[in-house]
This record gives C-alpha cells, sequence and structure tokens, in this order.
C-alpha cells in the first residue's frame, strides 16, 4: 500500500473540510473491508483516508414515518441481526446475512457497500426493490437520492469529491405484501453472486391478483437493476407458469451482463429468468401468508 | 505518515508507532511478534488472520492497524490459561481438526468466537459460522467434530 495521511474527525462538517482540502486525492473509510483491499492491490491510491469511526451519530437504525433508517455506520452484522430490522423487514436481514462472512459484515458497512457501488454487492438490490432514497452531505448541506438514481455505473456514484453518504431510507412495505432476496451461487456460500434477485409482490384484497411488484437483478449489469417491463406484466395477474414464463423472456431483454469468472454473459442472462421465476414464486407465497394472515 | 496507537492485545495494553498503511495483521506479527496469526489470502476471503476486534471476528489482512487504536484485539496466543490449552485447542487437539496448520489460528479464534456467542451450536450453527475459515487438509469434518466436541465438554 501507498503512504497516506489518516485523518479522524469528529463531526460531518469537519470530515466535509477535510475532504474539500485534498479532493480527489482522499478517500472516506469507514470498515475498511472494500478499500483496504482496493489498496493493497493497487488499484486505488489515495493520498488521504478520511476516518468516520469518531463521527458521533451515524450508527443508529430507526423507525420513520412509514420506513427504517439506517446510518452510514450501520455495520452489515448489526443490520442483519437488528430486531427492530428483522421485525418490519425481515428481507432485508436475510439480505444482509447472505453478505460474504460474518467476519467482513463485522466490518463492512451500509455507507460504505453503498458508496463503493460494486454491481455484485447484495444490499443494493434489495434496497432497490424496496424503494430506498441515499442520504447524502456535502458543503452545500444535505439531499436525498432514489437509489437508483445514485448508483450511476460501474463502481461509480453521485457523490461528488466533498459529499459523503449519512444514511439510507427504506420505506416499509403495504399490507399483503411478499418479499424475498435469493441468490444463485455455483461456487461458494460466501462469494459474489452470479445473479441475485429481489422481488416484492403485493397482492389485492382477494389474495389472489397481483396490485404491485418489483423486481431488482444485482450482478447482471454495471449497476443493479430494476426489471420494468417484467413488473408491468404482472400487475392485476394470478400467478401462473405461462405468467412467469412470459416474465421471464422480459427480464432477459432488461439485463446486460458482464462475462466473468461467475459465468458467461448468455448464462447469466438464463440464469436472471430462472432466479426471477423462483423469487417471485416465493414472494407471492409470503404475500399470500400475509394476506391469510391478516383475514 | 506514522501514528502512535494504543491497543490492548490479549489483555495487555501497547503503544506502538505505524505506518497509516500499516495492516493489523503485521502490527500484531512484526511490531508485535505475534506470528500466530497468519496471511493466507490477504483479501479477507480465506480466515487464517482471524483474530476478534472487541470479542468480534474480523480478517485482520484488510483492517488498518489505526482502526484498531484504543481497542481490544484476541489473537491465538491469548486463549491459553496458564500454559493450559483453551477448550477449543485442546480439542481440535484430541479430535485431529488441523493438518499442516496454516489455518488453524484462525479457525480456533472463530470457534471461540462461535462458543461465545452459540455456546451450544446445531451442526448447521457450526457450518454457517466456520464457513469464511478456508481449509485444505481436514475436509472440515474434523474441525465441526472438534467444535462439537468442545462445546460438549464446556456443558459438563
Amino acid at each position: 500500500m501507498n503512504a497516506f495521511d489518516y485523518r479522524m474527525p469528529r463531526t460531518l462538517d469537519e470530515a466535509l473540510a477535510i475532504l474539500r482540502e485534498y479532493g480527489e486525492e482522499a478517500r472516506v473509510i469507514a470498515g475498511g473491508t472494500a478499500l483496504v483491499t482496493m489498496m493493497r492491490q493497487r488499484l486505488v491510491r489515495p493520498s488521504c483516508l478520511v476516518s468516520l469511526r469518531q463521527v458521533q451519530g451515524l450508527d443508529r437504525i430507526e423507525a420513520t414515518n412509514g420506513a427504517l433508517r439506517l446510518g452510514a455506520l450501520v455495520t452489515h452484522r448489526e443490520a442483519e441481526t437488528s430486531p427492530l430490522i428483522r421485525e418490519r423487514l425481515p428481507v432485508l436481514s436475510e439480505t444482509f446475512r447472505r453478505v460474504a462472512t460474518i467476519r467482513i459484515r463485522h466490518m463492512a458497512t451500509i455507507g460504505g457497500a453503498l458508496a463503493h457501488a460494486d454491481p455484485n454487492q447484495d444490499p443494493p438490490v434489495t434496497l432497490m426493490a424496496l424503494g430506498a432514497r441515499v442520504e447524502i452531505r456535502g458543503a452545500g448541506g444535505q439531499r436525498e437520492l432514489p437509489l437508483r438514481e445514485f448508483l450511476r455505473d460501474y463502481y461509480e456514484t453521485a457523490l461528488e469529491p466533498a459529499e459523503l453518504v449519512t444514511g439510507v431510507t427504506v420505506p416499509l412495505l403495504p399490507a399483503a405484501s411478499g418479499a424475498v432476496f435469493i441468490k444463485f451461487l455455483p461456487r461458494t456460500a460466501d462469494d459474489y453472486a452470479t445473479v441475485a434477485v429481489a422481488a416484492t409482490i403485493t397482492l389485492e384484497p382477494d389474495g389472489e391478483r397481483c396490485r404491485e411488484a418489483r423486481i431488482a437483478l444485482g450482478s447482471v449489469g454495471v449497476t443493479p437493476l430494476r426489471g420494468r417491463a417484467a413488473e408491468g406484466l404482472l400487475s392485476g395477474e394470478r400467478l401462473s407458469e405461462n405468467l412467469l414464463h412470459a416474465v421471464g423472456e422480459a427480464v432477459k431483454g432488461e439485463v446486460d451482463p458482464l462475462s466473468d469468472h461467475r459465468g458467461s454473459a448468455a448464462y447469466k442472462r438464463e440464469m436472471a429468468a430462472v432466479m426471477v421465476g423462483q423469487a417471485l414464486t416465493q414472494a407471492w407465497e409470503a404475500a399470500q401468508r400475509s394476506v391469510r394472515g391478516a383475514r | 505518515m506514522t501514528r502512535l496507537i494504543r491497543l490492548t492485545v490479549n489483555g495487555r495494553p501497547h503503544e506502538v508507532e505505524v505506518p497509516t498503511y500499516r495492516t493489523l495483521l503485521d502490527c500484531l506479527r512484526y511490531d508485535l511478534g505475534l506470528t500466530g496469526s497468519k496471511e493466507g489470502c490477504g483479501v479477507g476471503v480465506c480466515g487464517a488472520c482471524t483474530v476478534l476486534l472487541d470479542g468480534k471476528m474480523i480478517s485482520s489482512c484488510i483492517a488498518l492497524a489505526v482502526f484498531a487504536d484504543g481497542r481490544e484485539i484476541t489473537t491465538v496466543e491469548g486463549l491459553a490459561e496458564d500454559e493450559r490449552l483453551h477448550p477449543v485447542q485442546q480439542a481440535f487437539v484430541d479430535f485431529g481438526g488441523f493438518q499442516c496448520g496454516i489455518c488453524t489460528a484462525g479457525q480456533i479464534v472463530a470457534a471461540k468466537a462461535l462458543l461465545d456467542a452459540i455456546p451450544n451450536p446445531s451442526d448447521t450453527d457450526i457450518r454457517e459460522w466456520m464457513l469464511g475459515n478456508l481449509c485444505r487438509c481436514t475436509g472440515y469434518y474434523k474441525i465441526i467434530e472438534s467444535i462439537r466436541a468442545a462445546a460438549e465438554r464446556s456443558h459438563t
């Protein structure tokens, strides 16, 4: 690793001032699991690391109006084991549980993962399906972006050099909903997915027809992406083999995977359709259980 | 660029001046002479460098030493008490939980963390917890047996 200055500001304003001072030369560090690995491989050589460890108030998980808010310094392990998240959005707990290993989850933070913007990560997929919004602080104050606008390209976000992520807000699901996150792992359990899918289904009061479906996919493009055309086929419909087939075909047209050692682009495209079918079936069953439970 | 850090390792306080780029693993091995923790993959995947930071297991090869400033570290050297092996260590000896030994320090620290968190783990608990500690010799069955035995012994 290269030599660098290491700063530990005590407030967000101090952190932002250091970022302005160093410009593109500085990197924000929280848990460091992604950044230190990239620095060890000499993929990035920042001249200053700005540690957020001593900044207070960024590590809270709170219920707000119809949503959960997770501070940027909440670790993956804290999100996985939080009783509040497990009760309100179990799909999110399950997603964090599937990330890498416990060792990594103890260090890696939610804000760090979002700023890292690796298209193979798990949490952004579920967060995108749930319509999460990213909270950003810069010199000009605070702004908020939907996650799909925040994630711009391969390892690229909408963050300006002197901005940082302070949290993420995740809307709760309406009644009569089910949500799942599944990942296809042909190699090892702690690997990145070959294809990852998060799906939510909200049913009409009859418990049979779909009112709204949301599908997000990971590892099949330069960012996680929504399967909008596929979603459109589901509203008002009942679950059937024919419907899932049509949805799978639509998904194949929406993904744009890269070939790598986890699979060729053609294979990932086929598997995206398979995984969406499985995810929708499971989410549908969960939504029906929720309807029956409410009766 | 260096920084003075204070950390407690296996109950003993240390003050070390480290280059900012020093990993926690290198600090333990080269500054403090604790060579039990090993570097395997160097990218946080294999688990040979597993240590506890404030009781939580982490990969010390991708943690900066400055990150551990003011905190408590437990390494494999800190488990035995007065020359008496920790129950997890003794079980790995008795049940053949290791062969070449390169992954063993990490396995044992991870297994200790498991039993601290879940004193009576199921085989599924053991497999899920330990999935990030790779071993190329044992085929894992002996490791699982060792951990199960350590858990059972601590209840009798």
